[in-house]
């Protein structure tokens, strides 16, 4: 039995994982990673990445068959599913040889297999190869997480799906039911639905992607409805089951009654599960949260020497976060000194369409935490350039504390917002005040002038409206 | 090139100052050592020396101006070879150096503390004045919004510590800040409301024979302060009578045994060292109310009123449970001399624990002192007179002195306040404890 030793383990290469990998083969750590599957995670291989180029192809598609809009004509315009799918496929593929690449420039060895940790700094993978042992003085736990499945219709992978099965479809869903409207659901939604599926959202609480300020939700809602899909908040879904066809679904509604219907598929994104089973966490008394592992804002554990970032630890979970927890725990172990991260200065992101992007606080929950606050919000129908793009509709919302000029929220619904966003995430981070951004020359004209006049707004003072 | 010299920080909150008067004229060769300047802040009074060679091209700030922002260039120095009348013509305008001073200090990620002192102002354009070195340097780095919030509850930014990049201070590091130390708002007024206006706003008139002099940077500074604490801090007070006999016997022998080092104890120094007893002895008074926090602090740095010329300064005995009375005295002596010539450092009168003010040498009997925020009490000293005391219940006569500590009263409940004044009292009775 091989035993190897390292400055630090990683055990997991999504975006947490290959990045403190990085980190720490940078700061001249010994590093070793372990996966059990392919590197890069899910995050490039089955999650942001393909998903991405997936929702690239409706984009397409959907300018095509809007061609005329533009003046211009388009004929015989139809999709092919596999081609679409296959070029998801090859996107995640060259970024998973990109990750391998990066191991190797950066001398990080790296242990395909499934690690288990048998004692502190200790972790046994086993692989092809078989068993191996490494011993670390520092381990990183970075194992992700999965999607939760309904606890009386688990996912089947023909009829009912889960992200996994949505990435690569074999068949176009023609009547398609997307449980849950987080980023997942709704991104699913909205690929679908500009595949050409007739698509119903079902969310149960009373508002689609609730972790959104209020005013997206409703917005969002209305452009999904104009866009041909059946959106249910407040709703629940009570049954599912697979039929020869396609499932049945017996559905709460808002008021109370039970529905029945049919649909071909149904993909089920209520959530995730961490991966925190069958390695070795409960038996060094590993602290966990609803079993996501508890850290610091160093990434430590409560076990000396072990670290978590990413999915596995606490909320947001969303691979930038885990990015940037990978570079504390990193420099953190390499005994530097990182700033802890503000979790109201992570940003996140939606790609439906039209996009979402929000960091900080929604208006309510500045309210609730008793902010005297000023709002502003600047509509796209006011931007040059989004009616030049043919993309009016959206906003760009803004929460200023009344009192010390701070942002405290920034909320974009709209073309183009998700590559937007990182303006005010940059002001947020170094604690700009309204002044500043009100003296930022935005240039002209683009989307972004959307972002200035969100901030004049809220101090009572837009040029365009 | 033409070297602009710049209206230097003085102190690390200084934002403006008063050009109080120039020490050369145009024409004048300076070189490095000779003093240019006397600058004005809200406390004292500093020299300007050169750090370049040349010409004094031209004088583009005339004495006498108030409110010259910090940066302001003030003259131009034509350097060896160069031109007067053309580096006159040319002076680069002032917005120009900002970014400069911006890369000056670059420190290095999360050694905010470790920040070698940079001699104030080294950064604007060739003018270090000697007489303000601080701590963390001139330049403080802080976030837009710790700035405003900063200003806005008042809060000495030079006193926090950065935990941001670069040793940046950012909005956490105000949390539980004290606040009220003196920090004049920046320059963009970003805090109208919350500093009361120390004067008054209608022009004032009057038909009684009368003159009208200028406020001093410092008179406003004092005006401003006092203004602050009467209107934001409830005041207790709380009077002890204190038999002095012991401590001025003790004073004469100390006074005897110390003569050859040249060493004379007043009767205040001792009263200095047995305030900072008392609040060690009674942690409770030696707080500072900071909005959502309370602050203890672990040392007794007395602040101690000295009466000067243009008005009032309390330059600070730092630690001074720990020091003995000689070393007191001495400390004193010397910062109460620097103090009266207005040369004392922002650092050497900015901070404290407590203050201590005495006009016993007045023949006052008694009297209520106003708390220098954030400090949590200040201890007024009467005269030590000769009454008629009862001591073992018989009536006798007795040195005995009032003294009256005012407490923040949001910070200090009355009882500790009590035990503050008794431990005074009774250190003060049983003056022994002051010199173990």
């Amino acid at each position: 039995m091989a035993e190897t030793s390292y400055d630090l383990i990683v055990l997991g290469s999504g975006p947490g994982g290959y990045v403190a990998a990085i980190r720490a083969a940078q700061l001249g750590l010994k590093t070793a990673i372990v996966e059990r599957e392919l590197l890069g995670g899910i995050c490039l291989n089955w999650g942001c990445i393909p998903t991405k180029a997936l929702l690239r192809s409706a984009e397409v598609y959907h300018y095509m068959q809007h061609a005329g809009a533009y003046g211009l004509k388009a004929a015989e315009i139809s999709a092919d599913l596999d081609a679409v799918v296959k070029r998801s496929r090859g996107v995640a593929s060259q970024l998973n040889k990109g990750v391998t690449g990066l191991m190797k420039k950066h001398k990080i060895a790296v242990h395909m297999g499934t690690g288990k940790l048998t004692a502190p700094g200790k972790l046994e993978v086993t692989g092809d190869k078989g068993v191996e042992t490494l011993t670390a003085k520092n381990i990183i736990v970075a194992t992700g997480a999965r999607a939760r499945d309904l606890p009386f219709a688990p996912a089947d992978g023909k009829r009912i799906w889960t992200y996994r099965h949505a990435l690569v479809p074999t068949e176009m869903p023609k009547k398609l039911l997307v449980i849950g409207s987080g980023a997942i659901g709704i991104e699913f939604a909205s690929f679908y639905s500009d595949m050409g599926a007739d698509v119903t959202v079902v969310e149960m609480l009373d508002r689609l992607v609730p972790v959104e300020d209020a005013d997206v939700s409703t917005f969002l809602e209305k452009q999904l409805k104009k866009q041909g899909m059946t959106i249910m908040t407040g709703a629940g879904v009570e049954e599912l089951k697979a039929t020869a066809g396609g499932v049945s679904a017996k559905i709460k509604a808002k008021d109370g009654k039970v529905e029945s219907a049919e649909f071909s598929h149904a993909i089920v994104a209520i959530g995730i599960v961490p991966n925190t089973e069958n390695i070795g966490l409960e038996a060094l008394g590993v602290k966990t949260t609803k079993g996501h592992i508890d850290t610091d804002a160093m990434c430590r554990t409560n076990v000396a020497g072990l670290w978590a970032i990413g999915d596995v630890t606490a909320p947001p979970w969303l691979a930038h976060k885990a990015m940037h927890e990978a570079v504390i725990a990193a420099e953190a172990i390499a005994g530097g000194h990182p700033h802890a991260m503000d979790v109201r200065n992570i940003p996140g992101c939606t790609y439906c369409r039209p996009q979402i992007a929000s960091v900080g606080l929604t208006e309510a929950k500045a309210k609730e935490l008793g902010y005297e606050v000023r709002v502003g919000n600047f509509p796209f129908i006011g931007n040059g350039k989004a009616i030049a793009l043919g993309e009016a509709e959206g906003f760009t919302k803004t929460v200023f504390d009344a009192k010390t000029g701070e942002l405290l929220g920034a909320h974009m619904i709209g073309a183009e917002v998700t590559e937007q966003i990182q303006g005010y995430t940059i002001g947020k981070t170094a604690e700009l005040v309204e002044d500043d951004f009100i003296g930022t020359v935005f240039p002209h004209p683009t989307l972004s002038e959307t972002m200035h006049e969100g901030v004049l707004s809220a101090y009572g003072r837009p040029l365009h409206i | 090139m033409p070297i602009e010299l710049k209206m230097p920080a003085l102190s690390p909150t200084m934002e403006e100052g008063t050009l109080a008067k120039w020490l050369v004229k145009e024409g004048d060769e300076v070189k490095s050592g000779d003093l240019l300047a006397e600058i004005e802040t809200d406390k004292a009074t500093m020299e300007f020396e050169a750090i370049d060679e040349g010409t004094i091209a031209q004088i583009l700030v005339a004495e006498g101006t108030d409110n010259v922002a910090v940066g302001t260039v003030i003259a131009v120095i034509a350097g060896e070879g160069e031109d007067a009348s053309a580096a006159k013509a040319a002076p680069a305008p002032a917005a120009k150096a900002e970014p400069k001073e911006e890369s000056v200090a670059p420190a290095p990620a999360g050694a905010a503390s470790e920040t070698a002192p940079v001699p104030a102002a080294a950064a604007s354009a060739g003018a270090a004045p000697k007489a303000a070195p601080t701590d963390k340097g001139d330049r403080i780095k802080a976030s837009p919004l710790a700035k405003r919030i900063a200003a806005e509850r008042g809060i000495d930014l030079a006193a926090l510590t950065g935990s941001g990049p670069g040793g940046r201070i950012v909005k956490a590091d105000l949390e539980g800040a004290p606040a009220g130390v003196a920090a004049p708002a920046p320059a963009a007024a970003a805090a109208p409301a919350s500093a009361p206006a120390p004067t008054p706003t209608q022009p004032f008139t009057t038909d009684i024979p009368h003159s009208a002099e200028k406020l001093s940077n410092m008179r406003k500074t004092i005006a401003r302060r006092l203004t602050e604490s009467k209107q934001q801090v409830p005041h207790i007070y709380l009077t002890v009578d204190v038999q002095l006999d012991k401590l001025l016997k003790l004073r004469g022998e100390l006074n005897g045994a110390l003569e050859p080092q040249g060493v004379k104890l007043s009767v205040n120094d001792l009263l200095i060292k047995a305030l900072a007893k008392a609040l060690i002895q009674v942690p409770k008074c030696n707080v500072s109310f900071a909005g959502d926090q309370l602050i203890s602090y672990e040392r007794a740095d007395i602040s101690v009123a000295v009466s000067v010329p243009a008005g009032l300064i309390t330059p600070i005995i730092v630690g001074a449970d720990e020091k003995s009375v000689s070393k007191i005295s001495t400390e004193m002596k010397e910062l109460a001399g620097r103090a009266k010539e207005g040369k004392l450092q922002p650092h050497e009168y900015q901070g404290g624990t407590a203050s201590l003010s005495n006009m016993g040498m007045f023949g006052i009997k008694q009297f209520e002192a106003v708390i220098n925020p954030p400090q949590g009490m200040i201890m007024a000293i009467g005269a030590g007179e000769k009454r008629p005391y009862i001591v073992d219940d018989a009536l006798a006569i007795a040195t005995v002195m009032s003294a009256t500590g005012s407490f923040d009263h949001r910070a200090i409940d009355g009882a500790d306040g009590a035990q503050l004044m008794q431990a005074f009292k009774q250190i003060v009775e049983n003056p022994l404890g002051l010199v173990a």
